[in-house]
Formats: C-alpha cells, sequence, structure tokens
C-alpha cells in the first residue's frame, strides 16, 4: 500500500516537473542562446557555458533598436491611458445603471473584443491614410483600440458590478452626482482592477504585430515585434540568432517580471471575462 | 405625487431617469471610438469587397458587385471561366489549413491545459512556483516566441533535433519549419506551447469553484477518482470549458503573426488571414483581400453564432446574477 503511494508521488512530482520544464526551458534556452557569439552560437549547449554581452551591445547600440523600444513604450502606455480613461465611465454605466439595451450592448462590445483583426485591416488602413496617420504612433494608438478597449470595458465592468450597493446608495442620498461617485467613491476601490487590466492591456499592445506591420513602412517607426521579426543579417542565409536572441530577451524580461509580480491579479483578471458561471 | 419628490432635482427628473442620462454621456465616448475603430473599418472592407479599389487608388474604386468573390465568364467559344476567390485553390488550402489548426489546436490545448489545472489544483510544495512558471510562456510576446522556437527548431543546430535524435525519436535531423510535411506540426507545438496555460488557467478557475466536500463524499464512497473526474469535475467546470474553448478557437481562427514570422511563405500552414493580408497589401489585390477578410469574418460569425446556439454558452455572465 505505501509502496503504491510512493510510486504515485513520485508520478505526481515527475509530472509537475515536466510542466515546469515544458514552460520553462524555451525561454531559458534563449537566454543561453543570447550569451554566445561566433561559432560557440552553433554548438548546441543545454547548459550556460558562455558569457558574452556583445549580442546586447550589438542589438542597443544598433542605430535602430533603441529607438523601436521607446516605439513600443510610447504607443503601448498612451494606449492604455487612453482605454482606461474610456472604460472606467463606460462600465460604471454598464455596470451599474439599469437600462434597455444593456445586455445587448454588452454582447456588442464583447463580439467587437473577438473581431479577427484582418476584417478591418482595409478599412483601417483607408481611415489611417485619410487621417494622415500612417507610419506615425498614432496610428498604432487608433488601431489598438479595437482589441484594449472592448477587453477593459468588459473587466471593468465585471469589477464593479461587485462592489457592494450600500456605498453608491450612501452617496446617492448624500446627493452625490454620477461623476462624483465615479471619481470620488469608485475610483479608489477600482485601483487594483485598473492596475491589472491597465496592464494586460498594456501587455496586448506591446505583442501586437499584424497592425504593427502594416502601419509603419520605416525601420525607426516600427516596434519592437515588427522590428525582431524583420532582424535580418548580411544575407537571407545568414539569419541573425544571436542578435534576435538578445532582442527576445531584452523585450520579454520587463514583462515577465510584470507578470511575476501581479500574477494573482492577473489571473484574477483574466478569468473575470466570462468564466464567472 | 410633486411633494414626494425630492426637490430640486434637476427640474423634476426622477433620480433613475437622471442616472440614465447619465449614463448615456458616460457610455457615448466609448460608442464612438468603437465605432470609428471597429464597425467603420469593418462596413468599409465589405464595401471594398464589391469594388475593384487599389492600394494606391483607394478611393478609385468601381462597383463590380459580386467579381471578386465568384465570376462567371461565358466565352465565345462556349466554355465556362469561373473566377474570384471562392473557385481559387489557394483560398480554400487556406481554409483548410486554418480549420486543421484551430480544431488541433484548440483540442491539444484544452486537454493538456485540463492535465495542468488538475495538477495545480491539488495541494502540493511548490504549487505557487509552478503557477507562476506557466505564467511564462503566456507572457511571452509572440513574435518572440516564434524566434525562439525558429532556433530551437532550426534544422542544423536547433537543439529540438538534437533531443529526438538523442531520444532516437528520428534517425535523421529534420528540417521543421522549411519542410512542407512537418511545418505545420512546428506552428502547432508552438501555439500550444503558448496557449495551453492560458486554458490551464481557465480550467482552474472553473475547478476551484467545485465544492471540496463533493470530492470527500465521493472519496468516501470509494469512487475511483477517473469515474469522479469524468462524472462530477467535468460536467461542473463544462460551463467555464465552454466559454475557454470558443475564445481559443476565436484566437486560432484568426491566427496571423506566429505563422507569419515561423514559417514565411509555406503554403503547407498559411492561414486565411496571412493570405487575406498577401492580397491586400503585398500583392496589391486590395479588394480581393478585401473579399477574402469578409469571408474570414462571415466564417466566423456563423461558427460563433452556432457554437453559442447549439452549446448554450452563457458569455455574459448576466444569467447567473
Amino acid at each position: 500500500m505505501s509502496d503504491n503511494k510512493l510510486l504515485k508521488s513520485i508520478g505526481f512530482y515527475a509530472l509537475v516537473v515536466a510542466i515546469v520544464v515544458f514552460s520553462v526551458f524555451p525561454f531559458y534556452y534563449a537566454i543561453v542562446t543570447s550569451f554566445a557569439t561566433g561559432t560557440a552560437l552553433f554548438e548546441i549547449n543545454y547548459f550556460p557555458k558562455h558569457f558574452d554581452l556583445a549580442n546586447y551591445q550589438n542589438v542597443l547600440g544598433g542605430r535602430t533598436f533603441p529607438r523601436n523600444i521607446l516605439n513600443s513604450v510610447f504607443i503601448a502606455s498612451v494606449t492604455v491611458a487612453l482605454a482606461l480613461f474610456l472604460a472606467v465611465t463606460a462600465s460604471y454605466a454598464l455596470a451599474r445603471v439599469r437600462f434597455r439595451g444593456r445586455g445587448l450592448l454588452l454582447m456588442t462590445i464583447l463580439a467587437v473584443s473577438m473581431f479577427p483583426q484582418i476584417a478591418v485591416l482595409a478599412g483601417l488602413f483607408e481611415l489611417i491614410k485619410f487621417l494622415n496617420l500612417f507610419n506615425t504612433p498614432w496610428a498604432l494608438i487608433l488601431s489598438y483600440t479595437i482589441f484594449t478597449l472592448p477587453f477593459t470595458v468588459w473587466v471593468l465592468t465585471t469589477f464593479m458590478r461587485d462592489l457592494p450597493v450600500e456605498i453608491e446608495e450612501a452617496a446617492i442620498v448624500d446627493g452625490a452626482t454620477p461623476w462624483v461617485i465615479i471619481t470620488k467613491v469608485f475610483l479608489p476601490l477600482l485601483w487594483p482592477a485598473l492596475v491589472t487590466t491597465g496592464l494586460l492591456a498594456f501587455i496586448g499592445a506591446w505583442n501586437e504585430f499584424l497592425f504593427a506591420l502594416t502601419f509603419t513602412s520605416q525601420e525607426i517607426t516600427r516596434t519592437t515585434p515588427v522590428a525582431i521579426a524583420m532582424l535580418s543579417g548580411a544575407s537571407v542565409q545568414e539569419i541573425p540568432w544571436g542578435p534576435i536572441m538578445a532582442a527576445s530577451v531584452i523585450v520579454t524580461v520587463p514583462l515577465i517580471v510584470l507578470v511575476l509580480i501581479f500574477q494573482r491579479k492577473i489571473v484574477a483578471g483574466l478569468t473575470a471575462g466570462g468564466v464567472k458561471g | 405625487m410633486s411633494t414626494n419628490t425630492v426637490a430640486g432635482r434637476d427640474a423634476g427628473l426622477s433620480l433613475q431617469q437622471q442616472r440614465q442620462r447619465a449614463a448615456f454621456w458616460f457610455l457615448a465616448p466609448m460608442l464612438l471610438a468603437l465605432f470609428c475603430v471597429a464597425a467603420w473599418p469593418l462596413l468599409r472592407t465589405i464595401w471594398f469587397s464589391f469594388t475593384d479599389t487599389s492600394l494606391n487608388n483607394l478611393y478609385g474604386g468601381k462597383w463590380i458587385g459580386f467579381d471578386n468573390y465568384l465570376r462567371i465568364r461565358t466565352l465565345e467559344s462556349g466554355r465556362v471561366i469561373y473566377k474570384g476567390t471562392l473557385v481559387d485553390p489557394a483560398w480554400w488550402n487556406a481554409v483548410w489549413n486554418t480549420v486543421r489548426f484551430s480544431v488541433i489546436s484548440v483540442l491539444c490545448e484544452t486537454v493538456i491545459g485540463l492535465v495542468i489545472a488538475l495538477v495545480l489544483n491539488a495541494e502540493f510544495k511548490g504549487r505557487g512556483l509552478v503557477r507562476a512558471a506557466i505564467l511564462i510562456p503566456w507572457a511571452i510576446p509572440t513574435i518572440v516566441s516564434a524566434k525562439m522556437w525558429a532556433w530551437m527548431l532550426n534544422d542544423q543546430f536547433g537543439i529540438i533535433n538534437d533531443i529526438f535524435l538523442r531520444l532516437g525519436l528520428i534517425s535523421q535531423k529534420i528540417a521543421w519549419t522549411a519542410s512542407t510535411d512537418t511545418a505545420m506540426y512546428a506552428v502547432l507545438m508552438v501555439d500550444i506551447w503558448k496557449t495551453a496555460p492560458f486554458m490551464a488557467l481557465l480550467c482552474l478557475a472553473g475547478l476551484q469553484m467545485v465544492p471540496r466536500d463533493i470530492y470527500e463524499a465521493a472519496k468516501i464512497d470509494g469512487i475511483h477518482p477517473v469515474k469522479v473526474f469524468f462524472k462530477i469535475t467535468l460536467p461542473l467546470i463544462r460551463p467555464a470549458l465552454m466559454v475557454a474553448v470558443i475564445f481559443r478557437m476565436l484566437d486560432a481562427l484568426r491566427v496571423f503573426d506566429l505563422i507569419y514570422v515561423l514559417t514565411p511563405n509555406s503554403s503547407a500552414t498559411k492561414t486565411m488571414s496571412v493570405i487575406s493580408r498577401e492580397n491586400l497589401i503585398d500583392f496589391d489585390n486590395f479588394a480581393y483581400g478585401s473579399a477574402q477578410s469578409t469571408l474570414l469574418f462571415a466564417i466566423l460569425a456563423i461558427f460563433v453564432s452556432l457554437y453559442i446556439w447549439i452549446g448554450k454558452v452563457d458569455l455574459s455572465g448576466e444569467s447567473s446574477k
């Protein structure tokens, strides 16, 4: 009996180890590769053997990559600020005020968040050309609204629905207008939710590729995902794996740190959208 | 009546009316923004699909009806020629690729995600660490994961070939991403790696809502754990699972970035999104590409409606309140 139990627990921990290795190994291997240069790159090392910062110097000392990082930071930050600003008031209305067509409106917002981005690409392309935004950060900020806004509205609505009704009633009795209720009563309670949704929207904007690829046309206006996808060597055959891995590590480490710090809140935020049934 | 209402409330409006008016103004900016970036571009895309607009002359297109979709022309010799997306083998190849990719990847992700979720739902030392670890693939940008895996799947210097050779799973090095036989496996591998953890988190959220006493009752009754899983756990987390699957499925059906970067120009993996963008931007078949993206939108819309209708999925969470 106890043998059986031991075997079971060994099997269980083997599964746990397999899950961890499966999740972490590819990124670990990217880090190992990013420290290798020259011929060292083409040896297969399971454990770190080289420690050469040349790839990082190559990427960060380059003409365009630091600029690409700045572009990404700027675009993602403005997108998030805009989405949160629009979403806070809207989600108050959706969560706390009863009006006809609310369910339909919520479903429409959810439907927009499921839009295939390619379906709006042609129309957005025309709009961006018309507004003269092509090849500027504003083109991306505008187009990223299509996935950040519905998402933030949806998650904030679910958060706000769960706030106790008594707080709001007390404020109403005191004669507070809806605007005062949002800014003075709800906003302080919403901070955790705002941080979570903001972070998730930031990650979404930071990682976006299709719009960034289509609406930028120069190396210095690209965002980091496009820059990494386009990193190429002297010839087609010669892919600069070292610098690509270094660039990948640079853009990923901040995200992983943020995600690990806020992991509990992120899991709550991810599951708030619909999986509450 | 009027003596009962609170004096001075905005010229006789009831509290409810006042709140509804405020709600309208709170919603208006968001709705305007969504109209500009979603509804309007979608309508324009659909419009373009019925014209012969080109990339360099967006306003010079003429209405040509359904010609981008299907055009039937009878030649003088009596031969009938069919043209348009609906008879384009490249398009149907992309549709087939997309469906194959979506079904296989979502199926594998759901199974693996459930296994991980079941593990994480058990109590053991280091559970927090494992949960942190599975968040890493999710946090990595898709382009970065595509590049990372492209390197690991490299035919000459890739570590995957090395591992498989050592384990004796393959007898010679495979050009995973370049060969048409294996390109789809490569894409599936990366997608499953990246999104199974996400599925696991959604499944875990469902699992944690199952009351623990049910398991204890089953244990006392001496029911086999496998039977408990299929008879108790699975039906209880089904609603959460259905929602997770539809979200993943929609993501998979519109997949673009992973395939564009990992297996560029491979007809074995080209999906509907990839081929639409190719026509829209790269090949200067703007109107033709618009027709393809309109079709993609229609396919997705029909699929979601059927799924919600047949599966009786409650996405809004309103009815459970």
